[in-house]
């Protein structure tokens, strides 16, 4: 189980308070996309993605982002579960999506690339590595139900 | 995995506005990683790995010179790193899914540091040149 410091929790709430997540959520979605472009294969029914252009500016991409991103903001609220928090997601995601867990971990590193980009110098070593644990936290929520 | 010509030109690009930072940026993807993935500090037991630590500047810039050496060399990776594949070979022998760490701790630092630098584009060719310069890393391990 992931255990977060009060100092971690501080700055992990205190950044995420920060975050658009209506924009951030399909800036993160896409660049998975983009960057890893083998994750397309889950989603064949979103249209052109045929270029990174495309992508970016896509309606889907931005739509599934964002609840990709509320879900996440969801995790900062529950850090102290995360396993409870995402019991079901993680069914779903096994049983009805067929999503490799190894994704879950491409993901959380496109969004702290991202965290990155819009935070500069404020997403300081510490930052990071205290959004690290949550990233992982939630790879290992989503992937604890699978079987 | 190869570097398309548009990739090439974008890493030239994302490098050209680290200018003289790369040893900089070495150093603080390090203190990033050493953070990040504690794992990655079995390999530095002789080392202070306090912020600001002088051994860590000091290898940050052989890190950063690599990489610079690297993308000068884009067309001729392997023969431009072939003494530092097999130092990681034969020598250090650092496992190989520690250059993914690294890796990722490299672009969170030019992100943070070249916003405008960190497009979708700019961010998949650092991420595809990284990976190609990890595996030129690995090559000679067995």
């Amino acid at each position: 189980m992931v255990h977060f410091t009060t100092e971690e929790k501080s700055a992990i709430t205190s950044l995420w308070a920060k975050v658009n997540v209506e924009v951030a959520g399909g800036e993160i979605l896409g660049r998975l996309l983009v960057v890893y472009p083998w994750t397309q294969r889950f989603f064949d029914s979103f249209g052109n993605l045929s270029s990174e252009t495309a992508i970016m500016g896509n309606p889907k991409v931005k739509a599934h982002g964002k609840q990709v991103l509320n879900s996440f903001g969801n995790a900062v609220k529950h850090m102290d579960d995360l396993k409870g928090t995402f019991s079901h997601l993680s069914e779903l995601h096994c049983d009805r999506l067929h999503v490799d867990p190894e994704n879950f971990k491409l993901l959380g590193n496109v969004l702290v690339c991202v965290l990155a980009l819009k935070f500069g110098k404020e997403f300081t070593p510490p930052v990071q590595a205290a959004d690290q644990k949550v990233v992982a936290g939630v790879a290992a929520a989503l992937a604890h139900k699978y079987h | 995995m190869v570097l398309s010509p548009a990739d090439k030109s974008n890493v030239q690009a994302a490098w050209a506005k680290v200018g003289g930072n790369a040893g900089e940026y070495g150093a603080e993807a390090l203190e990033r990683m050493f953070l990040s993935f504690p794992t990655t500090k079995t390999y530095f037991p002789h080392f202070d790995l306090a912020h600001g630590s002088a051994q860590v500047k000091g290898h940050g810039k052989k890190v950063g010179d690599a990489l610079t050496k690297a993308v000068g060399s884009l067309d001729d990776l392997a023969g431009a790193l072939s003494a530092l594949s097999d130092l990681h070979a034969h020598k250090l022998r650092v496992d190989p899914v520690n250059f993914k760490l690294l890796s990722h701790c490299l672009l969170v630092t030019l992100a943070s540091h070249n916003p405008a630098e960190f497009t979708p584009a700019i961010h998949a060719s650092l991420d595809k040149f990284l990976a190609t310069v990890s595996t030129v890393l690995t090559s000679k391990y067995r």
